[in-house]
This record gives C-alpha cells, sequence and structure tokens, in this order.
C-alpha cells in the first residue's frame, strides 16, 4: 500500500515537472507555426533589419529594426538607472544597514515588487510625463526616457532581492580576513565582498533586465508608440512588446500582419531565453 | 614590555556569558598559547585582541584592553587591526594570484611602487617560511596551492601589513603534521619580531611552541604560566586534567 502511494506521488510529481517544460515547447512550436509564415513574404534579414514598420500600407512593409531599437533604448536606459541603484541598495541592505532599517526596506521593495505594472503606467502617465516634458522643453512628454525611468521602477526589486541575496551568501569568513588586514568597511565591501558576489551580481542584473525587455502595458502607456527609430532617448518609441499588444487586437487573421506580430513574438521569446540562459549561467557560476 | 594588558574583562553574547572576568597580560615578543577545549572562550578571547567580536550584533563587553598602555578603544579599529594581525582557522586565500594575496593589505594603504611592494611580498614570504616554494610561481592563483601553502600564504598577508601582534586562530586545525610543523617553525621564528597570540585546540602544540600558557575553561582564564610549569606542575586540578587528556 504505501509503496503504491510513493509510486503514485512520485509519478505525479514527475508530471508536474515535466508539464511546465511541455507547456514552453508548444509555446514556442505554436509562435514558430504562426511566425515563420511571415517569411514567405518578407526575408528574414529585411524582417530584423527593415528600417519601416507600416503593417497596414499596401504592399505591407514590416521591419521591425525601430521595434527593436525602442525596445533596446528603453531596456539600455531602464539598466543605467535601476542597476546601479539597485546594486547600491542591496549593498546598503546587505552590509550597513541596521537591522529594523533592513526590515523595513526589505518589505518596501518587495512592495514595490507587488504593484501591477498599469499601475506604475498610470502613475507615470499623470506624473513623470509631464515632468519629462517640461524639464527638456519637448513637444511630448511620452518619450523612451519616461519609460526607461519607469521600468526602472520594475527591474529594482528583482535587482535588488536577488543581489542582496548573494551579498549575504559571501562566506562570512571573507569579510571578517578583510577586515582583520585593517581594510574599512567600504574596502571590505569594494574589494571582497562585492568582487566575491560578482556572479549573483550579473545575475540579479540580468533578471531584472529580463523583466524589463518583456514589460508590455507601462511602455505602451508612456513611451509614446512611435515606430520610427530612435536617435536620442527623449524621442517616443515602440517597443516589441507594445507592438503586439497594441495592434494583436486589430489585425486581420491570416494577414502577414498578424503572421508578423508571431514572428515578433519569436524575437522576444530569444531575447529574453538568452538573458535567462546568461543569467542561469552566471547563477551556477556561483554554486 | 606588556603588549596587552587585559583587566576585568566580560563578553557575552545576547544571554551567553562567554567570557568572566579576564585578567591577563601578554608580553612583547613572546608566543602566548590559549588552550582549552570548545567554547571555552578562547576564540572569542584573541577576538578581543583585534575587536573583531564587534561584528557580531548581540555582542557586548565590559573591562578594558590596552594596547601599549592606550586602550584599544581609543585606536582607529583599522589601525588596530593593521597592528594586530589574525590568521583564521581555515587558509582563506583571496582569489587572486600568490603576489597579489599578499600584496592585497599594501595596496589597500595605497602602496603602489612595484619595487616597494616586490620587495615586502618577498621578505613576507621568506618570513612565513613559502618563498622558496612559491619564488617561481607568484602570478599563479593561490588556490593552487597545498592547504599547508594556503595558510603560510595567508601568514605573509598577515605580515605584508607590518603588524605588531599576530594572532593565530587554530591555524593548524585543518593541516597535515609535515604543514603545521612547518607553520610551528614559522611561528617560533616570527616571535622576534612580534608579539603572537596562538589559539590552539593542540595541547601538544601549545607546548611545543608556546612561551607561556594560557587555561580557558567555560569562559574563565583557570590559569596562566611558563609553558612548563603548566605542564609540569599546573596550580589547578583541571588544568592538570585537560592537559592529561581527561575531558577535552
Amino acid at each position: 500500500m504505501r509503496k503504491i502511494k510513493e509510486f503514485v506521488i512520485e509519478k505525479l510529481i514527475l508530471i508536474c515537472g515535466l508539464a511546465s517544460i511541455f507547456f514552453v515547447i508548444l509555446i514556442f512550436i505554436f509562435l514558430a507555426k504562426e511566425g515563420i509564415a511571415v517569411f514567405k513574404s518578407v526575408s528574414p534579414f529585411n524582417f530584423l533589419f527593415g528600417k519601416s514598420w507600416y503593417p497596414i500600407s499596401e504592399p505591407p512593409q514590416l521591419g521591425i529594426l525601430p521595434l527593436i531599437l525602442g525596445s533596446l533604448l528603453v531596456t539600455l536606459g531602464a539598466a543605467v538607472i535601476s542597476v546601479p541603484i539597485g546594486i547600491a541598495c542591496a549593498v546598503y541592505i546587505a552590509e550597513i544597514a541596521p537591522q529594523k532599517v533592513k526590515e523595513i526596506l526589505k518589505s518596501g521593495i518587495e512592495l514595490l515588487a507587488a504593484i501591477p505594472s498599469v499601475v506604475l503606467g498610470f502613475i507615470g502617465m499623470v506624473t513623470l510625463v509631464p515632468w519629462v516634458k517640461s524639464i527638456f522643453h519637448l513637444p511630448t512628454g511620452l518619450t523612451a526616457l519616461s519609460g526607461s525611468i519607469m521600468l526602472a521602477f520594475m527591474a529594482m526589486p528583482t535587482i535588488v532581492s536577488i543581489a542582496e541575496d548573494a551579498l549575504y551568501s559571501v562566506p562570512k569568513n571573507y569579510k571578517e580576513g578583510a577586515l582583520a588586514l585593517g581594510a574599512t568597511h567600504w574596502q571590505t565591501i569594494y574589494r571582497v565582498l562585492l568582487p566575491a558576489a560578482s556572479s549573483g551580481i550579473v545575475a540579479a542584473v540580468m533578471l531584472g533586465i529580463g523583466r524589463v525587455i518583456g514589460e508590455t502595458m507601462a511602455v505602451m502607456m508612456i513611451t509614446g508608440n512611435s515606430a520610427i527609430i530612435p536617435h536620442t532617448i527623449l524621442q517616443p518609441v515602440r517597443t516589441l512588446t507594445a507592438t503586439i499588444a497594441a495592434e494583436m487586437g486589430e489585425v486581420v487573421v491570416g494577414s502577414e500582419h498578424y503572421f508578423a506580430l508571431f514572428a515578433i513574438g519569436i524575437v522576444l521569446f530569444v531575447i529574453s531565453f538568452a538573458i535567462n540562459v546568461t543569467a542561469d549561467l552566471f547563477l551556477h557560476k556561483r554554486r | 614590555m606588556t603588549k596587552f594588558r587585559i583587566t576585568n574583562i566580560n563578553v557575552w553574547f545576547g544571554d551567553v556569558h562567554s567570557l568572566r572576568e579576564v585578567n591577563l597580560e601578554v608580553q612583547s615578543n613572546e608566543i602566548l598559547s590559549v588552550i582549552g577545549p570548545s567554547n571555552s572562550g578562547k576564540t572569542t578571547f584573541i577576538r578581543m585582541l583585534n575587536r573583531l567580536n564587534e561584528l557580531q550584533l548581540s555582542f557586548r563587553m565590559s573591562g578594558e584592553i590596552d594596547l601599549d598602555t592606550l586602550s584599544i578603544k581609543k585606536v582607529d579599529v583599522e589601525e588596530l587591526r593593521r597592528r594586530v594581525g589574525m590568521v583564521f582557522a581555515l587558509p582563506l586565500p583571496l582569489p587572486l594570484s600568490i603576489f597579489d594575496n599578499v600584496a592585497y593589505g599594501p595596496r589597500m594603504q595605497g602602496i603602489r611602487n612595484k619595487t616597494k611592494l616586490k620587495e615586502n611580498v618577498e621578505s613576507c614570504l621568506k618570513q612565513a617560511y613559502l618563498w622558496e616554494e612559491v619564488k617561481d610561481r607568484l602570478n599563479t592563483s593561490a588556490f593552487k596551492l597545498s592547504g599547508g601553502q594556503q595558510q603560510r600564504l595567508c601568514i605573509a598577508r598577515t605580515l605584508a601589513v607590518k603588524p605588531e601582534v599576530v594572532l593565530f586562530d587554530e591555524p593548524c586545525s585543518g593541516l597535515d603534521p609535515i604543514s603545521t610543523a612547518k607553520v610551528e617553525e614559522a611561528m617560533l621564528k616570527l616571535k622576534q619580531h612580534y608579539t603572537i597570540v596562538l589559539v590552539t585546540n593542540n595541547v601538544k602544540q601549545a607546548a611545543r611552541v608556546g612561551d607561556r600558557t594560557a587555561f580557558f575553561l567555560n569562559g574563565e582564564l583557570v590559569e596562566v604560566d611558563q609553558t612548563d610549569k603548566i605542564f609540569t606542575a599546573p596550580g589547578d586540578q583541571r588544568t592538570d586534567d585537560y592537559i592529561r587528556g581527561k575531558f577535552g
């Protein structure tokens, strides 16, 4: 009887484990099936590096370079803002903050992670966008910069909590060893703890960026959504994700445009997959 | 000359009273070995001397410790730790080359002059009895060294910041007898220039290298005396029992 129970539970767990992989494969097959059809009318090269995205002109122009650059620009901006602040925050929490402050900060960070992205987008729209507009004297505040700032807030909780974890798990001996040599607290952090935790910190950054590049709602609300190749961060951009979200509802099923949106999905999938694998590599290096 | 004067030290970690009313003097250029079973407070004791206990949040203390007549609380803590170096139980090389490990401390103090660094590294490695074994491969990773070599590297690294006192916290607990002998040889040589406090679980080691020996039990300093005296005619029955291996 007990043996049967063991057997059933074991197999159930196995099935649950396999299910997640199965779904990923299924999603990829589905994306590929719908997406690859677009390459009948446009070559992969022209699709990836075409400079204009006019999906409903006749004939449709399906070049997603402006969208890729839009995504990259917003992500890069978000990374530039969130990585230094996030790592500094992690160092503060892990090393400097007194116990009470530490707990308050940690729950604050968790709360930040719990804010739905649409709410962040909404707040960005009514506060950040007008600021950006008036500070830089722009015709519109719906720019890549606004998106970057907003997304930085979204990446920060991931970066802070994973980087803090990495710093915390550096063996205590390292810290004591450095201090015993007469290093100051900052020298210890900078020369010993950060290098020792570096792989975990890189993983934290990658996962944060992964979250940013896949984010849809907030960027759609505050980046202006114009599919042009951006020259500065103060221009409106359109990201890959926002394109799919905005256009999927109106597209004619089975049209080239429809297939193109799926192909964008593949591109996104590949990008986030690459980011996650990189993060994983660094996380494993740590162990 | 008295290097450390320790008066009425009490230490608590939370509610645990780890050291009780310890009074002790450490003389210049001697090796004071500290023996006692685990949990007797001997590690807590030497970590008092470079204020490393303060890293623990629950740490509280009372009493006075003077280094050369000045209270260690009045010395800048980084300066204190440079003057009072420490070698830990487990060798802890940094993920750097052999040379960079030893040059780490001096560099941290802002010494950049290459010839100066080289001379310093060489003399420290010689003092730690490691130079002959590594002089041809100073740029290889410190992790390539054996455990005993790593521990001697850590000694060299500690010496590189030019301390006055070196604290050894069970430095041979993870080493084989031959490596242990080399570390002990290094210690005996070092006492010409440094004051050494050696915490050890190995009673025989205390007998071999210590000028004086202190015996701790349950946070109390039971007795401290010339090593010969402790091992031949201890003043306290508990000391006698411990060194004869009746408990431990």
